[in-house]
C-alpha cells in the first residue's frame, strides 16, 4: 500500500484536472487488465521490483554462461581469498604483507572465494536458481492445493465442508515447520537407505534430479495452503449466489463444469495477489531450510546454506556471508515491492481503505 | 465461556497427542538409529543397546510406554534415584510421609549423551529459547504497534510512508538476512556488542532485534490497517463531536477495538519466532533449544526428538489457546456460536 502511495502522491495533486476529460474519452476501449498494467506501470516500486526480478531470473537461466566459474569447482591456491576493493569495504580483513594480514588478496575472484576455494560470485549467481523456482513454483503447489481443497469445501457445502474446514483450523494450530522438518531429515535420510522400486526410492530420484528441491515444494505446500483454502472458499461461497451459476444449473451443466468454466476464472484473480504476496515468505522458508542443513543438497548453491557456512566465519571472513545475504534481500525486497504493487494494481480498493 | 474453555482445551490437547504420534512414527521411518555410527557396533553390542532402552520393542509399545511416562503422574517411596531412566521434571516432596514423592513428566534418556537426559536439556536450555522469543516479540510489539499507529494516524504523510517503508524493509529481512548483517556491523566492525555468548543483557539484545525485527513489520501493517478501519466508525466520529481529545479518542476508543486483529496474529507471529530461534541461536551462538532439535534429528536421538517437538508444539498450542480465549473475551458472537 505505500509503494503506490509514495510514487503517486505528487503526481494525484498536480494532473487530476488534466487526465480527467481524456480518461473519460477511452474507458470504454479499456479491459480492466489493461487498467491494472497500468496503474502498475505509475508504481515505481514495483517496477524496480520487477527489474530486479528479471535481472536473476535471466542470470539463474544463463548461469552456466555468465558466471566465470562452475560452482563446484574448487581452488585449493584460493581458499579464502578475497580481492583488492573486497578486503578496501571490509576493513577488518586485514591483507597478507600488511602487520596482522590474513587474506589472501586474489583479484581473479570478484567477490572472493569460500573456505573451500569456490567462486563466490558464481555460487551466487547459480544459487538464484534455488531462490527463483522456490518463488515460482512454490506457489504453484500451494494455490494447486489450497485451491483444489478450499473449492471443493466451499462448492459441496454443508457437513462435508463443516469437516474440511475443522481438519484446515487443526492444521493452523499444528506447528507444521516442526514436522516439515522432521520430513525433510526423514526424505534426507532415505535418500540413500531406499529399496529399488519403493516409493521412497522413487521420490528420491526425481529430488536428485531437481537437486534436492523437490521435498522443498512438498514442504512448501504442506506448510502454506490453508490460507489459500480459506480464501479459496470464501470467493465460491459468494459466487455461489451468484444468478450465472442458478443459470448454470438450470440448463443442466454438470458440476465440474461449473467449477472450472464458471467459478475458477472469478476466484483466480484474488487468490493469484494474495499468493503473491507469499512469495517472498517462500523464498526466506528455503533459505531458512538450506541454513539448517535441511534445504538443497550439498555442492548445490543455495543462499541460504552459503549464509550458514559464512556466519561461522563472519569475523574474519564477512564477504563469504554477507555477498549472499545482500542477494537474498534484494530479492526479497524485489518480491515485497511487486507484489505490493501488483495487489494495488489489481485491487485499487484496498488502497483506500 | 467455561464450556468454551474446556472445549478448546479438550481441542488442544488432541492437537499435541496427534502431534507426538506423527513425530513418533515418521522419526522412526527415518533410516538409522541413535547407535547407528560411521564405525560400526558389534551386533551383540547394538542388540544389548537397543534391549537396555526397549528400542526392540513394537512401535506401538515404545509409543505408549513413552507416553505413560511422560504425561502420567507417579508417586515414589523410598530414596530418589537418579538415574538417567527415572528423572522427571517436576519432583516435590509429599509432606507428612518419609521419602514419598509426586513425580511428573518424565522425557527419558538421550541417547546420544550418556549424561544428560531430555529433561536436563530442557531444564537448562529452554529458559535460554525463552527469553530469546519473550525479548523479540517486546520488541516485535514495542516496534510494530507504534509505527503502524503512527502510519494510520498521520495516513498519507512523511510519517506513513516512513513507517510503511520500514514495514517492507522489515519483511525483506527476516532473521538469517538481519543476523549476520547486524552481527558484522555492530560487532565486528563497531565493537559495540560482543558477537557471541550468553547470560548478561547486552548478548541479548542484537539476537532478540535481529529475530523480532521482521515480525514488527507485520504488526505494524496490521495495526495500520485495523486502525483506519476502526476509525472510520461512527462512534469514533461521536466520540470526537463530543469534544473528547485526539489521544483520548485514539487511545480509549480506537486503540481497543483496533487490536483485536492484532491480538489474533500472536500466536501464528509467536510459531514464526519460535521456529526463528533454530537461526539465530546459530548465528549468535546462543546455548537455546533449537540447535538441540536440529542436531536431534540428525543423530536420531529419538527422545530429543520427541522431547523437543512437544516442547516447541506445546508453546505454540499454548499461544492459539491464549489467543483463542482473548479473542472470545473481545469478541462475544464468537463463544455464543
Amino acid at each position: 500500500m505505500s509503494a503506490t502511495q509514495i510514487s503517486e502522491q505528487p503526481s494525484t495533486a498536480s494532473s487530476h484536472v488534466l487526465h480527467l476529460g481524456k480518461q473519460l474519452a477511452d474507458t470504454t476501449t479499456r479491459s480492466p487488465w489493461i487498467d491494472a498494467l497500468r496503474r502498475l506501470r505509475r508504481n515505481r516500486a514495483a517496477i524496480v521490483g520487477l527489474i530486479v526480478i528479471v535481472v536473476n531470473v535471466i542470470a539463474a537461466i544463463f548461469a552456466p554462461m555468465i558466471a566465470p566459474h562452475h560452482y563446484e569447482t574448487q581452488n585449493i591456491l584460493a581458499m579464502n581469498s578475497a580481492p583488492q576493493w573486497v578486503t578496501d569495504v571490509f576493513p577488518k580483513m586485514v591483507p597478507t604483507g600488511e602487520t596482522g594480514g590474513y587474506i589472501r588478496v586474489n583479484n581473479d575472484y570478484i567477490l572472493g572465494t569460500d573456505s573451500l576455494g569456490r567462486d563466490l560470485l558464481s555460487r551466487i549467481i547459480y544459487g538464484a536458481r534455488i531462490s527463483l523456482s522456490v518463488a515460482f513454483v512454490g506457489p504453484f503447489f500451494s494455490l494447486l492445493v489450497g485451491t483444489v481443497f478450499g473449492m471443493i469445501a466451499g462448492y459441496t457445502g454443508g457437513r462435508v465442508d463443516n469437516l474440511m474446514m475443522r481438519f484446515v483450523d487443526i492444521m493452523y494450530a499444528f506447528p507444521t515447520l516442526l514436522l516439515v522438518i522432521l520430513l525433510m531429515a526423514f526424505f534426507r535420510a532415505s535418500f540413500t537407505a531406499g529399496d529399488e522400486g519403493s516409493i521412497a526410492y522413487r521420490l528420491n530420484k526425481i529430488d536428485s534430479a531437481f537437486g534436492g528441491m523437490l521435498f522443498i515444494f512438498i514442504g512448501i505446500g504442506l506448510t502454506s495452503w490453508m490460507d489459500t483454502a480459506r480464501l479459496a472458499r470464501a470467493q465460491v461461497l459468494s459466487i455461489r449466489q451468484q444468478e450465472y451459476i442458478d443459470a448454470a444449473i438450470s440448463i443442466g451443466a454438470r458440476d465440474t463444469t461449473i467449477i472450472f468454466r464458471h467459478v475458477l476464472p472469478n476466484i483466480l484473480g484474488p487468490i493469484v495477489v494474495a499468493e503473491s504476496m507469499a512469495i517472498p515468505r517462500y523464498i526466506s522458508f528455503e533459505a531458512f531450510l538450506s541454513f539448517i542443513g535441511l534445504g538443497v543438497n550439498p555442492p548445490t548453491p543455495s543462499w541460504g546454506s552459503m549464509i550458514a557456512d559464512g556466519s561461522n566465519a563472519l569475523i574474519s571472513f564477512p564477504n563469504q556471508a554477507i555477498f549472499p545475504a545482500l542477494a537474498l534481500f534484494f530479492v526479497m525486497f524485489a518480491f515485497n515491492f511487486l507484489g505490493d504493487g501488483l495487489r494495488d494494481a489489481l485491487d485499487p480498493r484496498s488502497n483506500k481503505a | 465461556m467455561g464450556q468454551y474453555f474446556a472445549k478448546r482445551l479438550l481441542y488442544l490437547f488432541g492437537v499435541l497427542i496427534v502431534v507426538s504420534v506423527i513425530t513418533f512414527f515418521i522419526m522412526h521411518q527415518v533410516p538409522g538409529g541413535p547407535f547407528s555410527r560411521e564405525k560400526q557396533l558389534s551386533p551383540t553390542a547394538l542388540a544389548n543397546l537397543n534391549a537396555k532402552y526397549h528400542l526392540d520393542d513394537p512401535l506401538y509399545k515404545q509409543y505408549l510406554d513413552y507416553m505413560i511416562d511422560l504425561l502420567i503422574p507417579t508417586i515414589t517411596t523410598g530414596e530418589k534415584t537418579f538415574s538417567v531412566t527415572d528423572n522427571y521434571l517436576i519432583n516435590f516432596d509429599i509432606p507428612g510421609s518419609e521419602d514419598t514423592a509426586f513425580r511428573w513428566i518424565n522425557f527419558g534418556p538421550s541417547y546420544r549423551s550418556q549424561t544428560r537426559s531430555v529433561n536436563d536439556i530442557i531444564r537448562e536450555q529452554l529458559p535460554v529459547s525463552a527469553k530469546l522469543g519473550a525479548a523479540s516479540l517486546l520488541i516485535a510489539m514495542v516496534i510494530g504497534i507504534p509505527l503502524g499507529t503512527m502510519a494510520a494516524l498521520k495516513k498519507n504523510t512523511v510519517y506513513d510512508y516512513f513507517s510503511m517503508s520500514t514495514a517492507i524493509l522489515g519483511v525483506s529481512v527476516p532473521v538469517i538476512i538481519l543476523g549476520p548483517l547486524l552481527k558484522y556491523i555492530l560487532a565486528v566492525e563497531l565493537g559495540w556488542l560482543p558477537t557471541q555468548g550468553w547470560g548478561e543483557f547486552k548478548h541479548l539484545v542484537m539476537p532478540a532485534f535481529a529475530l523480532g525485527f521482521a515480525q514488527s513489520a507485520l504488526l505494524a501493517r496490521l495495526t495500520r490497517a485495523s486502525l483506519l478501519q476502526v476509525l472510520n466508525e461512527d462512534y469514533i466520529r461521536t466520540a470526537r463531536a463530543k469534544g473528547l481529545r485526539q489521544r483520548q479518542v485514539v487511545i480509549v476508543h480506537a486503540m481497543k477495538n483496533a487490536m483485536i486483529p492484532v491480538a489474533t496474529v500472536i500466536g501464528p507471529l509467536f510459531a514464526a519466532l519460535i521456529t526463528g530461534t533454530f537461526v539465530t541461536e546459530r548465528v549468535f551462538g546462543i546455548p537455546g533449544m533449537g540447535s538441540y532439535f536440529v542436531t536431534s534429528i540428525q543423530n536420531r536421538d529419538y527422545s530429543v526428538i520427541m522431547g523437543t517437538t512437544l516442547v516447541f508444539a506445546f508453546f505454540i498450542v499454548i499461544a492459539n489457546f491464549i489467543v483463542d480465549l482473548t479473542y472470545a473475551w473481545l469478541d462475544p458472537r464468537i463463544r455464543l456460536s
